[in-house]
C-alpha cells in the first residue's frame, strides 16, 4: 500500500514539475517533429516505401527523443540532492523508480498520440484501421525504453561522464525492443494487416523482466 | 517549534568505516549519543563530518561497521527515521513551499500533512510566502525551508550539516532557538559547526574528527571550547 501511495504521490510531483518547465514534453515533441519531417522531405517516399519504412524511422525518432528525455529524470534530483531527501522519505525505493518510469512512459505516450497523425500525414500511410493494436505496440515499446532508460539513466547520473554514458549504455539494451517493435508496427501498417502476437508477446516479456529485475536491484542503484 | 511529542532515540556508531575507493573518509569511528543529548561534531574542512552525518541519516552506507538507533521504537519506526538537513536544500525549486512540504509529508504518511505543513511554514516564517517556487528564495529562506523539510515527520533524531550557512544574525538566533525547543522536547540533535556561536552554545557534547577518526570528546575529558576552536589536539 506504501508503495502504491508513494509511487502516486511522487508521480504527482514528476507531472507537476514537468507541466510547470515543460523541459522534457518540448524537447521530444519538438525532436520527434523535426526528424519525420526532415525525412519525410529529404526521401520523398512512396506509400509503399512509407509503410516499408516508416514505422522503423518513427521508432528510431522515438529511441532518440526518448534518450533526450531520459537523460535528466535522475539528474535534475541531483541539483538540490532531493534524492537524499527522496530516498529518506520513501519506505520504498521502488517507488522513485515506478514514478518516474511512469512518467517517462506518459510522456512518450503524448509524444507518439501527437505525433501518429502527422507521420500518417508526412508518409501517407493509413492508422486508423489498425489503430488499436498500434497503440499497444507504442504502449510496450514505450514501457520498455522507460524501464530500461529510467534505469540506466540512475546508473549514468551519477557516473563522470553522464551525458556520453547513457546514450552508450541505452541505444545496445534497446536494440531488440526497437527492432521488434518496428517489425510489428510494419506488419500493422501493411495493405493486409497482420498482428504479429509474437512479438508482442516479446515486448510484454522484455517489460516483465526489466520492471522486475529494477524491482530487485534499483535499491542499489541509487546508492551514492 | 510547536506540537512536538518526540519519543527519546540515540546514536551509536559502532567500528564505522567509509572508503571511497582507496580513501578512507572515516576509519574506525564509535562513539554514542545519548538520547536528548545535542552533540556538535567538529573538524577541519574533509576531516569526514558530512560523511559521518550521511551515514546517520542513512543516506550513504558505510563500507564497515553498523549504525544503532538505542531507544528506538518500533511503533515509531517512521517517527525515528533521523531528519537530516544537508549542504543542499533537499527540496525542488519548480515547486513551492507548501508543495514541497506536501510532499515529504505525503510520502512520510504524516497525519494530517495540510495542517502540519501549515504549522511548519508558520514556525519557520514562510507562511506569507507560502505559495512562492521555492527558486525565488533567497539563501536564508532555502535554508527555513531545508530545517522545516527535515523536521515534518517529528523525528526523533535531527543531523544538521553546517545549519547556520547563509543564514543572518537573526537567522541565527531563530535557529538556535528552533534548535533548543526541539532539544527540549526530547530530539536528538547532532550537527558539525566551525566554531563556536550561538547554536553550539546549546551542544551538552562534542566530538573532533581529524582525518575520519574521533580525536577528541568531550565525554573522554576534553572541553567543549578545545574541540571547538580545535586547541584540542
Amino acid at each position: 500500500m506504501s508503495l502504491l501511495s508513494n509511487t502516486a504521490v511522487l508521480l504527482g510531483k514528476e507531472l507537476r514539475t514537468e507541466f510547470r518547465s515543460r523541459e522534457l514534453l518540448t524537447t521530444t515533441v519538438v525532436f520527434i517533429l523535426v526528424v519525420l519531417i526532415l525525412f519525410s522531405f529529404a526521401i520523398s517516399p512512396t506509400s509503399e516505401e512509407s509503410r516499408e519504412f516508416g514505422p522503423g524511422l518513427l521508432w528510431l525518432a522515438i529511441l532518440f527523443a526518448a534518450s533526450l528525455m531520459l537523460q535528466p529524470c535522475f539528474l535534475r534530483e541531483q541539483h538540490n540532492d532531493t534524492l537524499s531527501s527522496l530516498r529518506l522519505a520513501v519506505g520504498d525505493p521502488f517507488s522513485i523508480f515506478l514514478a518516474k518510469l511512469s512518467a517517462n512512459t506518459l510522456f512518450l505516450l503524448v509524444t507518439e498520440i501527437l505525433m501518429l497523425p502527422l507521420f500518417a500525414i508526412f508518409y501517407n500511410v493509413p492508422i486508423l484501421p489498425e489503430l488499436h493494436y498500434l497503440l499497444l505496440v507504442l504502449f510496450l515499446g514505450s514501457l520498455g525504453i522507460s524501464i530500461a532508460g529510467t534505469a540506466l539513466s540512475a546508473i549514468s547520473a551519477q557516473a563522470r561522464m553522464r551525458e556520453l554514458l547513457l546514450p552508450l549504455l541505452l541505444l545496445p539494451l534497446l536494440t531488440p525492443i526497437l527492432v521488434v517493435s518496428a517489425t510489428v508496427s510494419v506488419s500493422l501498417l501493411d495493405r493486409q494487416p497482420i498482428v504479429q502476437w509474437k512479438g508482442i508477446a516479446f515486448l510484454a516479456a522484455f517489460d516483465v523482466v526489466f520492471l522486475t529485475a529494477l524491482w530487485l536491484f534499483g535499491e542499489y542503484l541509487l546508492e551514492e | 517549534m510547536s506540537s512536538l511529542q518526540i519519543p527519546p532515540t540515540g546514536l551509536r556508531f559502532e567500528n564505522i568505516d567509509k572508503r571511497y575507493g582507496g580513501l578512507f573518509a572515516l576509519r574506525r569511528v564509535s562513539f554514542e549519543i545519548a538520547p536528548g543529548e545535542c552533540a556538535v561534531l567538529a573538524g577541519r574542512n574533509g576531516s569526514g563530518k558530512t560523511t559521518l552525518l550521511r551515514i546517520a541519516g542513512q543516506i550513504v552506507r558505510p563500507t564497515h561497521g553498523k549504525l544503532f538507533f538505542p531507544g528506538e521504537s518500533l511503533n515509531d519506526h517512521r517517527q525515528s527515521r533521523p531528519g537530516y538537513v544537508g549542504h543542499s536544500t533537499m527540496v525542488y525549486d519548480e515547486l513551492s513551499a507548501e508543495e514541497n512540504l506536501l510532499l515529504f509529508a505525503r510520502l512520510q504518511e504524516v497525519e494530517s500533512p495540510a495542517a502540519r505543513a501549515e504549522s511548519l511554514l508558520r514556525d519557520v516564517g514562510l507562511y506569507e510566502r507560502r505559495d512562492s517556487l521555492v527558486r525565488t528564495f533567497s539563501r536564508g529562506m532555502r535554508q527555513r525551508i531545508a530545517i522545516a523539510r527535515a523536521l515534518i515527520h517529528r523525528p526523533s533524531v535531527l543531523l544538521l550539516d553546517e545549519p547556520a550557512t547563509g543564514l543572518d544574525p537573526l537567522g541565527i538566533s531563530w535557529l538556535a532557538q528552533t534548535l533548543r525547543e526541539l532539544n527540549c522536547a526530547g530530539c536528538t540533535i547532532v550537527m558539525s559547526l566551525h566554531g563556536e556561536s550561538e547554536i553550539s552554545a546549546l551542544a551538552t557534547r562534542a566530538v573532533r574528527l581529524d582525518a575520519g577518526s574521533v580525536v577528541a570528546d568531550t565525554k573522554a575529558g576534553a572541553s567543549l571550547h578545545q574541540i571547538l576552536t580545535f586547541g584540542a589536539a
